[in-house]
């Protein structure tokens, strides 16, 4: 919001004129300065010069001669590109050796040899707005040889750019923050009574309220003698200065007792006014009406309508009006509408359409229904400054319905305010902190009533007064202590699991990786996974609406991105959640650690779960007989812990590779950690190590491929006994993948904790080992 | 006999000196010195002496002969085996800047980094941390917190909506708030916890936003808790994380779901200010959807973004550089 320095010290007389005293003291009263912003500011070495003639050169066709008196009695010559003015125009004029808004520095420059002294400016060429159609011609009293901004009554305004939140729509106006300001300087702060003196013969524009939930208010007063013309060059610049086009002087009035008092208003063409009056109504599912900007809107049955008395469209309530009744360089009699609307309908109307409105952004922000009077009032007090031959009518009419809010009283404890500010304030100190913002306190035992100003619909609750007394002391006022936290702090068990899950895989040499939550149906299929998912209504980009079910097809992009920046064999994790679809209230959400080893064969990953289950205390089955989609049917396997499936380990199918445009193989481990990091591991316990001699055996065998490693081992681990305190796969030969048998060779290391072994021990444990192994179909080599 | 011994001496010595190996000397203790050498033999001979006095004079000559030869031995071991490691040390000597790079320790996420530095400085002033589900119910992201259908601060809120139960009953969680409810529904006060988290916006991503960022939030819930409580522990953050140079600054502001709210703002060394975040005491109408009596906890809740923490601290020019999982990018860090 645009808030003009100089109309604030209109509306505060005593407030400092210290711009950077204001923009402080505004972010510490909750109305941030995002920036103060000087506009306005004229372009030194431009003046002003009557047109002398215009001639045309048969050698440049693009340009004309421009003869120019300046009144120092010389004639001045410039080539100039446009050619709207005549003879006589004054307009402003770039002495050589002027720079220009834009950077140019503007010299004598000859075309066709012919030197040009300058340059005649545009609209926009010097900043005062977006006109660059020709040259900005200016009233033909304006005198020559003066600076422009004299001339035209140019003041440099200082804008504060204002962040001002929802709870806060009194503060879109210069009053609502005049008011603020002047409360917490302690100055006085004055706005227009809103009295209004009707001199003229009754002339009324009825009003006809038909959906009185949605407009409860509406008023209409009936002004004549009106002439449309321009505006005060105080007024333009201000406008200008708060982002707004001066157009005419009664738009601009309009505009302006907006940008002040913060209650749109919209003037019609009374002549014009079908019926003279106006009944405000829903619209009819279908209706259409072509709105100020030109549109054609097609509305619907719940679009609020005001209508004139034939029951024709002329304005989207709230929004914007219609072209049908706009005013003209012709009106002399205006019907000035000013009302009150419900805040959730404009809103909703708004989206709707999809077209905002000062005046919308402001009705859906919840205005004050009582604010009506004091602007309609400084309406007439402004337009009269350019029309004053103004007649206000009798027949003001000042339409109601039940729905129109009621001002809010609020009980408030001083208890309750010390007791959550921190600080102690008396009920005196309170009502007189709160009593220039509008609110008026009056104490009843240990209780203030306090009668909320209609201007804040914010405040509804205790809590909320609590903070206005907060806020106008000053936040930083209050004190600062740290309350003594009872409870140890610390990360929760589960927690320093999922720390711990990360550092193993750390140290293992992968580093993290956080791909992209959201997938396409596509990702999906080629990873060969189900689309069955959770899907996003309103996705950011079309197909990009997948809640991810697995963390497989982000890391593959990873793994293809960095291939193809000539980073193969990268090594990256994933811990993140995934949202598979549940009948639940919620998806079945759950937290998955993902590992991608590019480069490497499926043992790389079993290498890392062995790793994890080790550090963790996980304990699963790798089961290759179940093989999950998108996986390597002969390379993979299931991890089970009895009957949960805790992840996957092995390789990415070559078939997802190609599809993913990989050209290396990936190992592959994803483990759910939702469930692994939820049971507490055993707590290793000490075992005693012997102080005696221990023996290695070195055993190789012929196992048949159908018994896995695991299992032989498994056999080798209960045939070895007690004695066997490590045991190590250290050779595995194959002649060939198709061979029903290949050999294992293992180290065993025995020792007894009580004595030195044998020969004979070591012997037994052998035999045993080699029978048990027999039984498996296993032969020694 | 003297004449032997002194012989078989000479030779001894002689032979000591000539050796230049330990592994010869160690051969040599044997042949000079064991059953089989010279000087064994004269010992072995010495009964057949006649007299005591010649057994006697003999015998000592022969344990002298025996000493000289044992300490000549171990001294010459001492000085050969010197030689020979001072040798092979000169023959190990290796240039330890050649180096190959191998695969080295993995890195995390610079934004895990600056996730897991913040739970370590709230652990610190007393926290705990809970965690939340990122798909949420309207019911948790909104409604319980201050914001009924159609609350206009909603449109703050560029809301994901998933296909899930009704239509508009499940949402991506805007922010990690909808936590505070479920901790307030299961813990009884005191709470002191934070709740880091991802977090959703419909927004369209630029060097300083993202649609898919991560939070921090943090909530007291106790009896008699002030604002003032609140300002406190935002500068004991802000002492504790940036560091004792660092100051804070509370400004009113607005979000429905705390009153009072305020911004919190950090005032670097150099006397600049940075937006950080917001805050404020949490609103009845939060404690009661929590199950919480107004009249009986008060506390605060405040929060900010995590993923600037990591960028700022980095100086990494955009956010979205953070997530492109490219391994150049990740192995700086």
């Amino acid at each position: 919001m645009k808030i003009v320095h100089s109309w604030l010290l209109d509306l505060a007389k005593s407030l400092p004129d210290d711009v950077d005293a204001i923009a402080e003291t505004l972010s510490d009263i909750g109305l941030a300065c995002e920036s103060v912003d000087r506009v306005g500011a004229t372009v030194a070495g431009v003046i002003t010069a009557r047109v002398i003639k215009t001639e045309r050169h048969p050698d440049a066709a693009k340009v004309h001669r421009v003869f120019l008196d300046c009144g120092d009695g010389t004639e001045h010559h410039v080539w100039c590109g446009a050619f709207n003015m005549q003879p006589g125009d004054i307009i402003p004029w770039a002495t050589p050796g002027t720079t220009m808004p834009d950077g140019r520095a503007i010299e004598t420059k000859p075309i066709v040899g012919i030197p040009s002294e300058g340059m005649c400016c545009s609209a926009r060429e010097l900043g005062l707005g977006d006109d660059h159609g020709g040259i900005l011609i200016l009233d033909p009293d304006t005198p020559v040889g003066v600076p422009y901004g004299k001339a035209l009554g140019l003041a440099e305004e200082v804008v504060y750019d204002l962040d001002v939140l929802r709870n806060r729509p009194d503060a879109y106006g210069h009053v609502g923050v005049a008011r603020d300001l002047a409360a917490r300087f302690g100055v006085p702060f004055s706005a227009s009574d809103g009295s209004i003196k009707a001199t003229g013969t009754l002339k009324s524009a009825p009003v006809e309220i038909v959906a009185g939930d949605r407009c409860p208010r509406f008023t209409t007063i009936v002004i004549s003698g009106v002439r449309v013309t321009s505006s005060p060059d105080w007024m333009a610049s201000r406008l200008a200065a708060a982002g707004m086009r001066s157009i005419n002087n009664v738009v601009d009035v309009s505009n302006y007792v907006m940008l002040e008092t913060n209650q749109p208003n919209h003037a019609y063409d009374f002549e014009r006014l079908g019926g003279g009056g106006f009944r405000i109504r829903l619209a009819r599912e279908g209706e259409t009406m072509v709105t100020l900007d030109d549109v054609e809107r097609t509305l619907t049955v719940e679009d609020l309508l005001i209508c004139d008395l034939d029951d024709r469209p002329i304005g989207l309530a709230g929004i914007m009006g219609g072209q049908n009744t706009e005013i003209s360089d012709d009106t002399t009699v205006i019907a000035l509408e000013t009302a009150w609307f419900e805040p959730l309908g404009i809103m909703k109307s708004v989206q709707r359409n999809g077209l905002r409105s000062e005046a919308s952004a402001r009705f859906e922000r919840g205005m004050d229904p009582y604010g009506i009077d004091a602007s309609v009032s400084r309406f007439i007090e402004l337009l009269r400054l350019t029309c004053p031959d103004l007649v206000v009518h009798e027949g003001a009419v000042d339409a109601r319905t039940e729905h129109l809010p009621k001002p809010v009283v609020i009980d408030v404890r001083p208890t309750r305010v010390g007791a959550l500010l921190g600080a102690q304030f008396s009920a005196q100190e309170i009502i007189s902190l709160i009593a220039p913002l509008g609110f008026v306190g009056a104490l009843h035992g240990d209780t203030i009533s306090v009668t909320v100003p209609t201007w804040r619909p914010d405040c509804t609750l205790e809590v909320d007064i609590i903070e206005e007394v907060a806020r106008h002391y000053g936040y930083s006022r209050l004190g600062a202590t740290v309350p003594k936290s009872t409870q140890p702090g610390g990360l929760s068990p589960v927690q320093q699991r999922r720390r711990r899950v990360r550092d193993v895989v750390l140290g293992l040499g992968v580093s993290e990786a956080m791909p992209h939550p959201f997938l396409t149906d596509g990702d999906l299929d080629r990873a060969g996974l189900s689309n069955v998912a959770v899907r996003l209504l309103n996705p950011l980009a079309v197909g990009d609406d997948v809640l991810r079910t697995s963390l497989r097809p982000g890391l593959l992009k990873a793994v293809a991105f960095n291939e193809s920046h000539r980073r193969s064999g990268v090594a990256l994790f994933e811990v993140g959640h995934v949202y598979p679809p549940s009948e639940d209230v919620l998806p079945a959400e759950h937290e998955v650690l993902a590992v991608v080893l590019a480069g490497r064969e499926a043992p790389a990953a079993v290498a890392v779960w062995r790793e994890l289950a080790s550090a963790m205390g996980w304990g699963a089955r790798l089961d290759q007989s179940v093989v999950s989609a998108g996986l390597h049917p002969t390379r993979s396997a299931t991890l089970s812990a009895g009957r949960d499936v805790v992840g996957i380990v092995g390789e990415v199918h070559p078939d997802v590779l190609d599809a993913y445009g990989i050209s290396q193989r990936v190992a592959i481990l994803e483990v759910n950690l939702s469930l692994l990091l939820a049971s507490e591991p055993k707590v290793a316990q000490w075992k005693p190590t012997s102080r005696f001699p221990s023996s290695d055996i070195d055993l190789a065998f012929t196992v048949p491929t159908s018994v896995t490693a695991e299992k032989f081992e498994k056999s080798l681990r209960q045939n070895a006994g007690a004695l066997l305190v490590d045991i190590a796969l250290f050779d595995v030969y194959r002649t060939d993948a198709s061979a029903e048998s290949r050999s294992l060779a293992f180290r065993l290391r025995l020792q007894a904790n009580d004595r030195t072994l044998t020969d004979a021990d070591v012997a037994e444990v052998r035999d045993k080992c080699i029978a048990g192994a027999r039984k498996l179909g296993a032969q020694l080599r | 006999m003297i004449e032997a011994i002194d012989a078989a001496r000479s030779a001894a010595e002689a032979r000591i000196a000539a050796a230049s190996t330990v592994d010869e000397l160690r051969a040599l203790d044997t042949e000079l010195l064991g059953k089989k050498s010279a000087l064994a033999d004269v010992k072995a001979g010495l009964g057949k002496l006649a007299t005591v006095e010649e057994k006697k004079s003999a015998g000592q000559a022969v344990n002298e002969a025996m000493t000289a030869v044992r300490s000549a031995l171990d001294a010459r071991i001492a000085v050969v085996a010197r030689a020979e490691r001072d040798v092979q040390l000169a023959a190990e000597a290796l240039d330890l800047t050649e180096h190959f790079v191998a695969p080295g320790r993995g890195r995390p996420h610079i934004v895990t980094q600056a996730w897991q530095r913040l739970e370590d400085v709230f652990v610190g002033l007393g926290f705990q941390v809970a965690e939340g589900p990122e798909v949420e119910t309207d019911w948790y992201n909104f409604e319980a917190l201050n914001m009924p259908p159609s609350h206009p601060a909603r449109s703050m809120h560029d809301t994901f909506y998933v296909d899930h139960g009704a239509t508009g009953s499940t949402v991506l969680r805007t922010h990690t708030s909808p936590v505070q409810i479920r901790v307030m529904q299961t813990v009884k006060p005191p709470i002191y916890m934070i709740m880091p988290g991802r977090v959703f916006r419909n927004e369209t991503t630029d060097a300083t936003h993202l649609a898919v960022f991560h939070q921090i939030e943090g909530l007291v819930i106790d009896k008699g808790i002030t604002l003032a409580d609140l300002a406190g522990t935002i500068d004991a953050f802000t002492k504790a994380f940036f560091g004792e140079g660092f100051g804070s600054r509370l400004r009113p502001s607005y979000f429905p779901f705390t009153e009072p709210s305020a911004e919190f703002d950090i005032r670097t060394p150099d006397g600049s200010w940075l937006e950080l975040g917001g805050c404020g005491m949490v609103h009845p109408n939060v404690l009661r959807a929590g199950g919480l009596d107004p009249e009986e906890w008060s506390g605060f809740a405040f929060g900010f973004g995590i993923d600037r923490m990591a960028k700022e601290r980095h100086g990494v020019g955009d956010v979205r550089e953070m997530y492109t999982n490219d391994i150049r990018f990740i192995e700086q860090f």
